[in-house]
């Protein structure tokens, strides 16, 4: 008897080598920023009867961007979420295996650094931001040192007299990578005139600014932003760095520090005031658009909600300008290309 | 215990020595034990944080605010095509229906106030009215007292998680909804009871609705599948290696083999899942049956080692008999051995099963780690297991969400436990002494 349940095993796998099977439903996978949109709009297709709920996977915008280019065929995922563009190494990768995508932006995401209401609101420009966080800075006699300042009175007399320390995600996060690109490098390395002469000096490039400290100024807690948030509520002089939805969600009891200025609002952050914020964007696979079902009303499922009144907004989503989104609606009924010069 | 053998062994002018002697043994004896019962009861108090911890967030996260209103089903409106299909609810305005009722007790003037009195019923609602009209189509222009749920930040409101001394700018809920939602209680139709939408709901990102329906099946599918392979291959193999196999060079190898896989983490046996079965054998991603092969495959080694164990312990009496009797060796060990191991296999079994329960990192590689919405009905439906949904569920930035995570947590516990329950009860009928 159990011999035989042996041999229906086996049958299971021999038949398993022949198993082609249409997949019915959508495949979504990547960035985490976007996974909590775009599960909402999942939703909302899935209430039309017409349609199977899409699935939506995280893992992070790289495997969103890499993942809708990997091949043709309903073992790949449909649409890749990604919470920073697509470069152009990356869609090299999508021609080399001869996948066409086209690029859609949803919408934008503020990165917050806030702390607990209970603590001090800091108000620190984008320069002095980033030379707090960043790995190395310029000492005095222009060498490149491990970033020696222990209190952000250090950085500049004018911030608060205490220790720096900082909950972030880790490496693996799309909203680190944004932040130390647009931080670190960009507002601190690319702007600062010691720094600038520094780097020319040890012959570097910009990019190394986006190494953030490992020496406790800066924690790394994990991908999950709700413990930053617990744990910013129990230490009110320690602050975090997540998506403006978190921040959205917790306004009684956290703010968010006025950086260079303006502080991170819903709309300074929509309107483009607010300079630590970038774009959600998602790439669908022309080959599988008409094949598995649904793909094309999944987007149009976006153009209902991504307005100022829509779900969306609610959630902590920035809405494009409506130039932006009139011409990615255009954009899905067209469904052009994505090429190397549209990334430029 | 043997205090007095060695008492009486002792000659005397060694008296005073073998007292001192036994003064220190039986002190040390004494330490031990006050040793260990200190680290029992180290380990009996994390126990007991531990579970008042989850229990006192996760008993509230079984229940939930519902508001029961009026509510006119004009057929109409909810069913323009007059057919009660699911199409044609689907294009009817049960929302507006709903915003009715609301609205009918709450006089909201102006563009905002109704805005804000919209948001205080879940957006599950009409998704509930509609499957009402689709049960019972006859319900269709009749008045009707429904229990809705009322929105999650009103929920975490009526909990007391948002404190109406704030000032409004920094609330999720605005004066207006603070003034409506009193108004609601005063009239005694909001209720704390029970959530439905824990058991029967599926994910949802919508915290009030939110349930853990999907990944339960889920879960159970997977380990259905992970068990009907596991068991009878874990076994077979278990039975051939101590049974009926030579034992060479080779076999050895194979044992030794199968002694490291019960090491390997679990993840690997993921991107082995990913290499073949996805992209070889290219069947989709997210579905169970690739999901139980496998933790089928995470769990073998245990099952085969417990098993191997669980047969050796049979008494060689036994089957020596049947043999002198005249039996074969197959039914030597197919009519006594096996009956005999059967229930420390079974426990082997059932360890192996918990432990593929509460797995997550092999199905990351293999797409179960996702926001999977409609329950699935077979082994090829895309689905999630429970500790996928916790997961997920700890991570999403909606207050609520932190009670239905405890929530679901007890749920996964309960059926551990549930399970390790069924594995003692199996053992205890079917042991027998000798």
């Amino acid at each position: 008897m159990r011999l035989e349940r042996v041999f229906i095993c086996a049958a299971v796998a021999a038949m398993l080598s022949t198993f082609v099977s249409a997949r019915d439903y959508i495949s979504i996978a990547g960035s985490s920023t976007v996974l909590p949109f775009a599960t909402m709009v999942a939703e909302a297709l899935g209430n039309n009867p017409n349609f199977k709920t899409p699935v939506v996977e995280s893992g992070g915008s790289s495997v969103g961007k890499k993942g809708v280019c990997d091949g043709i065929g309903t073992e790949f995922i449909d649409i890749g979420n990604a919470s920073s563009r697509m470069k152009a190494g990356e869609l090299k990768f999508c021609e080399s295996n001869g996948i066409k995508v086209t690029e859609i932006k949803v919408g934008y995401d503020g990165i917050v650094v806030a702390s607990s209401k209970d603590g001090t609101l800091l108000s620190i420009s984008k320069s002095d931001l980033g030379k707090a966080l960043t790995a190395k800075v310029p000492s005095s006699d222009g060498n490149f040192i491990d970033n020696p300042y222990k209190n952000w009175s250090d950085v500049n007399p004018d911030l608060p007299n205490f220790p720096i320390r900082v909950y972030g995600p880790p490496t693996t996060s799309g909203t680190r990578a944004s932040f130390a690109e647009m931080v670190n490098q960009k507002g601190y390395c690319k702007k600062d005139e010691e720094a600038k002469a520094a780097l020319k000096a040890a012959g570097e490039k910009d990019k190394v600014c986006r190494a953030m400290r490992t020496d406790g100024a800066y924690i790394e807690a994990g991908e999950q932003d709700n413990l930053i948030v617990q744990k910013l509520q129990e230490d009110p002089s320690a602050f975090g760095i997540f998506g403006f939805s978190y921040l959205d969600q917790n306004s009684d009891t956290l703010q968010g520090a006025i950086i260079s200025g303006t502080a991170p609002t819903f709309e300074l952050i929509a309107e483009g005031e607010y300079s630590v914020s970038r774009a959600l964007y998602f790439y669908v696979k022309h080959a599988h658009i008409g094949v598995v079902p649904g793909v094309q009303e999944y987007m149009t499922e976006w153009t209902k909600h991504w307005g100022e009144d829509g779900f969306l907004s609610d959630a902590g989503m920035i809405p494009l300008p409506m130039a932006e989104r009139e011409y990615y609606l255009k954009a899905m009924r067209d469904l052009p290309i994505l090429t190397a010069d549209m990334l430029n | 215990m043997n205090n007095q053998s060695n008492e009486s062994h002792a000659t005397l002018h060694d008296a005073d020595r073998v007292k001192e002697n036994l003064r220190k043994r039986r002190a040390e004896e004494a330490r031990f034990k006050w040793l260990g019962r200190a680290a029992i009861g180290l380990a009996l108090s994390f126990l007991v944080v531990l579970f008042i911890s989850i229990f006192s967030k996760g008993i509230p996260g079984f229940f939930q605010y519902y508001v029961t209103l009026e509510v006119f089903l004009d057929a109409e409106r909810i069913d323009p095509e007059g057919d009660a299909g699911v199409n044609s609810l689907y294009a009817g305005d049960a929302k507006g229906v709903i915003n009715d009722a609301v609205f009918e007790i709450l006089k909201p003037e102006g563009r905002k106030a109704k805005k804000s009195a919209r948001k205080i019923v879940s957006k599950g609602a009409e998704k509930r009215l509609r499957n009402m009209i689709l049960n019972d189509p006859s319900l269709l222009g009749k008045t009707i007292e429904v229990q809705f749920a009322l929105d999650d930040d009103i929920d975490s409101f009526l909990r007391g998680f948002i404190d109406r001394n704030t000032p409004e700018s920094d609330r999720r809920i605005d004066d207006t909804m603070i003034s409506f939602v009193d108004t609601l209680n005063e009239m005694g139709i909001v209720s704390y009871r029970l959530s439905d939408y824990l058991f029967f709901g599926s994910a949802s990102r919508n915290a009030e609705m939110a349930g853990i329906r999907g990944a339960f099946v889920g879960s159970i599918i997977t380990l259905a599948i992970c068990l009907s392979i596991a068991f009878p291959l874990g076994v077979a193999t278990a039975v051939y290696l101590e049974e009926f196999a030579q034992k060479t060079r080779f076999t050895e190898f194979i044992e030794i083999n199968i002694n490291n896989l019960a090491a390997v983490p679990s993840v690997v046996f993921g991107i082995l899942g990913l290499a073949i079965f996805i992209n070889l054998f290219g069947i989709p991603r997210s579905i169970p049956l690739v999901g139980g092969i496998v933790l089928a495959l995470m769990t073998l080694p245990t099952i085969i080692i417990s098993s191997r164990a669980a047969i050796s312990a049979v008494p060689p009496s036994i089957k020596d008999a049947a043999l002198s009797l005249g039996a074969s060796k197959h039914q030597a060990v197919f009519h006594h051995v096996i009956p005999l191991a059967l229930p420390g296999m079974l426990t082997g079994t059932i360890i192996g099963m918990a432990q593929a329960l509460g797995e997550t990192a092999p199905l990351l590689m293999i797409g179960m780690v996702a926001f999977i919405v409609d329950i699935p009905g077979g082994i090829t439906d895309p689905a999630t297991v429970l500790p996928v949904q916790i997961f997920m569920w700890a991570d999403f930035s909606e207050r609520m969400f932190i009670y239905k995570t405890s929530a679901a947590i007890v749920v996964l516990l309960a059926f551990l436990i549930t399970m390790n329950i069924g594995a003692i009860w199996l053992r205890k009928k079917l042991e027998r002494r000798w």
